[in-house]
């Protein structure tokens, strides 16, 4: 899985591309740390639209790294993610914490 | 009946051959595109759980894989000989994992569940567990 962290005014854009499993999640876990530990923002993107297969190993990233985020203060927000991912994410129940937006 | 097994060891690397090697043995069902990435993921979720749940790190051992296809449906197999689940019952609610510390989500039975038409688990402590899958693909579907 690939990892851009593009900033921008305001806001890290997490652009993730590939397959979000438990193989992959060692390095992604890492990589977003790395990103969120050194953020001085307020917003923080997780940009799927690159994202070709995730499983509920993603959704326990997703859920870590928000933790993470809401301690630091910072607002949460996932887009991108294609009609069998946003399924999944349904129905863990990710979208009740954090916020959907459009591309 | 069209029938594919495999004997594979426990290991995460392999995650990827294994969902992606049964869903393309399904695509003799002529299932939609949205039933194909169902069906990976239900085998990701089963498959990742032997590999994180069934056996002690470091422990060489191997993860059994079985695909019958007939007419209408696929039935996908995936078995491991590790430690077992006490409660089957408790281990398939939502958000329930034994692992929390490693960001375990206690999804993985509800993926299950939501991608699959049956989902049966047997297990016994110390011997292991087999999960059955299901899915209907109906012809024109
Ligand atoms: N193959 C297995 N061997 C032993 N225990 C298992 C196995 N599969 C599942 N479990 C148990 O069932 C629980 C729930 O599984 P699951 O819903 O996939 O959630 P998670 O994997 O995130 O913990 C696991 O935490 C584990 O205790
Ligand atoms: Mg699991």
């Amino acid at each position: 899985m690939q990892i851009e962290i593009i900033h921008q005014p305001n806001k890290l854009i997490a652009r993730l591309a590939g397959e979000l499993d438990e193989y992959s999640a060692v390095e992604v876990r890492k990589k977003l740390d790395w990103a969120i530990d050194l953020a001085v923002v307020q917003n923080f993107i997780f940009d799927f639209s690159g994202v070709t297969f995730m499983d509920s190993t993603g959704i326990g990233v997703l859920l870590g790294r928000y933790k993470k985020l809401k301690a630091k203060g910072m607002y949460v927000h996932i887009t991108g993610a294609n009609g069998h991912i946003d399924k999944i994410l349904n129905t863990a129940g990710i979208y009740t914490i954090i916020n959907k937006i459009a591309k | 009946m069209n029938k594919f097994c495999m004997q594979i060891s426990a290991l995460s690397s392999n995650e990827a051959f294994v969902r992606s090697t049964v869903s393309a043995f399904c695509a003799h069902l002529n299932p939609t595109l949205e039933q194909l990435e169902e069906i990976k993921t239900a085998v990701s979720e089963a498959f990742t759980n032997c590999v994180v749940h069934a056996y002690s790190r470091g422990e060489e051992q191997t993860i059994g894989v079985e695909v019958s296809l007939e007419k209408d449906r696929a039935s996908i197999i995936i078995e491991d000989h590790g430690k077992g689940i006490e409660d089957v019952e408790k281990a398939m609610q939502p958000f329930f994992t034994t692992r929390p510390e490693q960001e375990r989500s206690g999804m993985g039975f509800t993926l299950m569940n939501t991608f699959m038409d049956s989902v049966t688990v047997t297990s016994q402590v110390g011997n292991g567990t087999k999960v059955v899958m299901t899915k209907i693909i109906k012809e024109g579907d």
